[in-house]
């Protein structure tokens, strides 16, 4: 499955402290970086604080991955423009709503804004359209914001995710 | 009292501390007390000071890391604290330099002229709150996570400007604390 490839690519390139706010996608790869007794899985009160972790980190030598979902992209805008500014390497990896079957109507503004806000702050969108392309994607990911200094989003879809109503998030 | 007194005091002496400030006057602050490559001071990302203490402090469990920020840039990033009290790191300390201003934008005021009270806050957190007289031997020793508020005067007073440049400010930064590992990366 593709939480656990993503926890083995997370786990190989050195990746220690892990910023989330949970999402019902991210919930099987939040309890991998928990239970992995070389991360450090901080829980965040909004996902700007994610960036600061993240940047903190890095001054210090370690490697830091930031989980969302889309709408968590909305509340980090201003602070992009730290991570642009001073080039700290970001990878994020964001669960999509808003997408393809949403059910909830108030998910969709913000999902159908995430890719062009991130790019408008200058950072790189890597969009896996199936399954199989996710490990690979978030590995290619890792590797671009760690060998180039850059600001990496993969937004896994919503089609893998496939939440398809407010029953069925809340009994995953 | 005053800030740069404050400010100065809480680092001479400073040995191998990793300092972060805040945007703004704290960032002018820890200059005016002699600038560092082991300074971050911030022009912006407003309200994550804190954070970026905390990452540094996860990240350098050795050393000691301290945040200055000021009443503003602490209240917008309020949240911090809550963040900041799950992971206790034991090495680090914020201390809020307040003069329950906005001082960069015209000196309005800020809620902590309205009696917020960002020790009670900080307290509800979980963080060890240390009185301003003990601060300088707690942000050496004492077991973290450690907060203070220092109240200060309201006051209008010259610009010390750090290096304006973020990929300076980082990269200074980074060779000072890793030396060759910081380009190896």
């Amino acid at each position: 499955m593709w939480p656990e490839g993503i926890h083995k690519e997370l786990s190989a390139a050195g990746v220690r402290q892990i910023g989330y706010v949970p999402d019902a996608g991210h919930k099987r790869l939040i309890e991998l970086c928990q239970a992995d007794k070389k991360m450090r899985a901080v829980v965040l009160s909004t996902e700007e604080e994610g960036i600061g972790l993240a940047a903190g980190a890095w001054l210090g030598g370690q490697k830091s991955v930031l989980l969302m979902q889309s709408s968590g992209v909305g509340n980090v805008i201003n602070v992009l423009g730290m991570v642009r500014e001073c080039r700290f390497p970001l990878v994020t990896l964001v669960t999509m709503r808003g997408e393809q079957g949403e059910f909830n109507p108030w998910q969709v503004p913000m999902g159908q804004a995430t890719r062009p806000v991130l790019e408008s702050m200058g950072t790189v969108v890597h969009a896996p359209a199936t399954e199989a392309e996710i490990v690979p994607t978030v590995n290619a990911a890792l590797r671009l914001a760690y060998n180039s200094y850059a600001s990496v989003a993969v937004l896994i879809p919503q089609r893998v995710i496939g939440i398809k109503s407010f029953q069925d998030q809340t009994s995953r | 009292m005053k800030r740069r007194d404050v400010v100065k005091k809480l680092l001479s002496g400073r040995k191998d501390l990793l300092v972060i400030a805040g945007l703004g006057s704290t960032a002018w602050d820890i200059t005016a007390a002699g600038d560092s490559p082991l300074n971050f001071p911030l022009w912006g990302a407003m309200g994550q000071a804190a954070m970026i203490g905390l990452g540094l402090a996860l990240a350098q469990p050795k050393r000691r890391v301290l945040v200055i920020t000021g009443d503003g840039e602490m209240l917008m990033g309020m949240g911090s604290l809550a963040t900041i009290g799950v992971q206790k790191p034991n090495n680090l300390t914020v201390v809020v330099i307040d003069n329950e201003r906005y001082g960069e934008t015209g000196m309005q005021e800020t809620h902590t002229a309205h009696g917020i009270d960002l020790n009670g806050v900080a307290r509800s957190c979980g963080l060890n709150i240390v009185e301003p007289k003990e601060l300088t031997k707690a942000i050496h020793g004492k077991k973290g996570p450690n907060f203070a508020v220092v109240k200060v005067d309201a006051e209008k007073i010259p610009l010390v400007l750090p290096p304006r440049e973020g990929t300076l400010l980082k990269a200074r930064f980074r060779r000072a604390l890793l030396g060759a590992k910081a380009d190896a990366e």
